[in-house]
């Protein structure tokens, strides 16, 4: 199977006043085509930072990352910012929706970047609500559901554009127990019966559990 | 690539109170900087609606104004014998020579203050038909007797029907009041002109004042003042145009006082944005990060954070307009520094005021949100993220 991920050589520094901290140290992984990875690892080992760089949404010191055959590290600010529109679904361990737009509203966002048509996008989004089981919910703001509801819409958000690759950073974290196996029920369902390659950072072993590739990192290398 | 509108619509309410803040700060600023060209422009529409186009009127060449011009009885009759004034059913020029001078009366509200008194010859009742009597009677010619505008009934002591006002060593008796389409008359006391003329001991009228027989005659009046000799120190205008000038100094100053305390004031109100808007991107760095990591670009996070501000000072700046119109029915008397006497006048709005406003207030808003705008957009996506 072609690899979704390939990243070669990659390392970060980021610059703290004049003191250079190292993130990732030379790490280089390969992710295929409809896996689910789970990047674990102690606070400050990186794997928010590596998730990060495959998300397109941070750029590497060196090294290279291509995701889909395309070398995102040399893309532009706008060719990158509209790579991650078509590409990449976002999942955020405190939800990130945009508190003043209804569920259908925080799911449509991503969709007014492309060229669909309103009727076009108001059927993506009622699938995508339909697929994480909130279709009766789609009027309601943020504050209104609980936070596995919130998660879902995230979730649901993640999905509408059909992206291949979708990141998750700690989608359980904030979560109760019931809640949080709710959602990896339902990233085991992307990732199996709709093959979309999900990359997630966790601290939980449970969670992990769901995922078809564990890796570990730690002092911003790549264990294994 | 943009932010959609209702996005930034509700964060307006999500964010009622630091909104209504900066809007009222506008509102404020807006509400002055109208105020001060409507006082302007009142002064401009008042003293311009006291002349007419069809009337000529002749000063001498220098004078600052009525009052500093001084036209001799033999003038007076050289001018009357021009052709292309009006003449009327007595075959008699219709023209007024008019001597015109300021007193001292006590203000109701305190004080003295100066009064234009303008005597008139019978003719000028014709030459300025707006001119109505709405109170008593006419004063009669040849008796000392005045009329006075309803400004100064209204904010003079005494100034009423059978009142009496003492100058020029007599006792002038007041028959009647007068009101003029809101010109710069109704700031005046008319009475007969060779009656003012024995009081104050004088022969000269201050200007003259006449009817053109059709509205072209008036280049001929003109080269016949530059072609007689008699005439090279006098100066014919036509009298709207001439009581337009004469209203621009108090205008012009007006104007500038207000812009320069209305620009220190917008100082404030931008600030005022400014923290609003910094405050709203403090806010919302999550959502921002959420924005351009969903794809949006740093451009549509400007653009959506720069129109959230002019959104805020447009209704600032309309808020501040409404306020200020209702000015409109206000009117006030103050000192016209052209003729060193009382002008009343009423706060009056035109389109330009409403655009020059409306402008002002989006400048305020642009100013105020630019930088906050440009520090939303620039901000780095992982460390907008990382705010939560």
């Amino acid at each position: 199977m072609a690899n979704a991920i390939t990243i070669e050589s990659v390392s970060k520094t980021y610059q703290r006043d004049k003191m250079s901290v190292p993130v990732l140290n030379n790490v280089s992984l390969e992710i295929p085509e409809g896996e689910f990875i789970a990047l674990m690892g102690p606070s400050g080992s990186g794997k928010t930072t590596l998730l990060n760089l495959i998300a397109g949404i941070d750029r590497p010191t060196k090294g290279r990352i291509l995701v889909g055959g395309t070398d995102i590290s040399t893309l532009s600010e706008t060719s990158l910012a509209k790579w991650r529109s078509s590409k990449v679904g976002f999942i955020f361990q405190f939800y990130n929706l945009i508190p003043v737009l209804t569920a259908f509203e925080n799911v449509e966002l991503p969709l007014t970047l492309t060229k669909l048509t309103k009727a076009e996008r108001k059927r993506q989004v009622e699938l995508a609500l339909q697929v994480v089981g909130l279709s009766d919910r789609m009027n309601h703001y943020p504050k209104q559901l609980s936070g596995g509801q919130e998660q879902r819409v995230a979730i649901a958000r993640a999905i509408a554009s059909d992206p291949s690759i979708i990141v998750a950073d700690e989608p359980t974290g904030d979560l109760d127990k019931k809640s949080a196996d709710e959602i990896m029920t339902l990233l085991t369902r992307l990732n199996k019966e709709f093959h979309k390659t999900i990359v997630m950072v966790t601290h939980d072993p449970s969670a992990a559990d769901r995922a078809t590739l564990v890796r570990h990192l730690e002092k911003g290398d790549l264990l294994g | 690539m943009k932010i959609p509108f209702k996005y930034i619509l509700r964060n307006f309410w999500a964010r009622r109170l630091t909104t209504s803040i900066t809007l009222g700060g506008v509102a404020l600023v807006v509400f002055v900087f109208a105020a001060v060209l409507m006082m302007a422009y009142g002064v401009n529409k008042t003293l311009a609606s006291t002349g007419s186009e069809e009337n000529v009127i002749v000063t001498r060449k220098s004078s600052q104004g009525e009052i500093t011009s001084i036209i001799d009885r033999e003038t007076a009759n050289i001018i009357y014998a021009l052709p292309g004034i009006a003449k009327g059913s007595d075959g008699k020029p219709l023209a007024s020579g008019e001597p015109v001078v300021v007193i001292n009366l006590n203000k109701k509200s305190g004080g003295l203050s100066n009064v234009t008194v303008r005597a008139v010859a019978p003719p000028a009742f014709i030459l300025r038909p707006q001119v109505k009597l709405k109170e008593g009677r006419m004063f009669k010619f040849g008796s000392r007797e005045l009329i006075v505008g309803t400004s100064i009934a209204q904010n003079f002591e005494g100034a009423s029907v059978g009142g009496t006002v003492k100058f020029a060593g007599d006792q002038w008796t007041i028959v009647g009041i007068f009101d003029a389409n809101g010109g710069g008359f109704e700031s005046e006391m008319w009475g007969d002109a060779e009656q003012l003329l024995a009081a104050f001991n004088r022969s000269s009228y201050s200007t003259i004042t006449f009817k053109l027989a059709n509205p072209d005659a008036f280049d001929g009046i003109q080269s016949a003042f530059a072609k007689e000799p008699r005439l090279q120190q006098f100066e014919p205008k036509i009298e709207k145009k001439y009581f337009e000038e004469q209203s621009e100094m108090m205008a012009t100053f007006i104007r500038i006082l207000g812009i320069f305390i209305t620009v220190i004031f917008s100082a404030g109100a931008i600030i005022g944005a400014m923290i609003t808007m910094y405050g709203a991107v403090a806010n919302r760095t999550v959502e921002v990060g959420t924005l351009r990591a969903l794809g949006f670009r740093r451009s549509s996070v400007l653009i959506a954070f720069l129109i959230e501000s002019l959104i805020i000072s447009f209704f600032g700046g309309c808020i501040g307009l409404l306020l200020a119109s209702s000015l409109q029915f206000v009117k006030i008397s103050t000192l016209n520094f052209s003729s060193f006497a009382e002008l009343a006048f009423s706060f009056a709005l035109s389109p330009s005021i409403i655009i020059n406003s409306l402008i002002f207030a989006l400048i305020m808003g642009f100013v105020g949100g630019f930088l906050p705008a440009i520090h939303a957009a620039r901000l780095k996506i992982v460390n907008a993220l990382r705010a939560s």
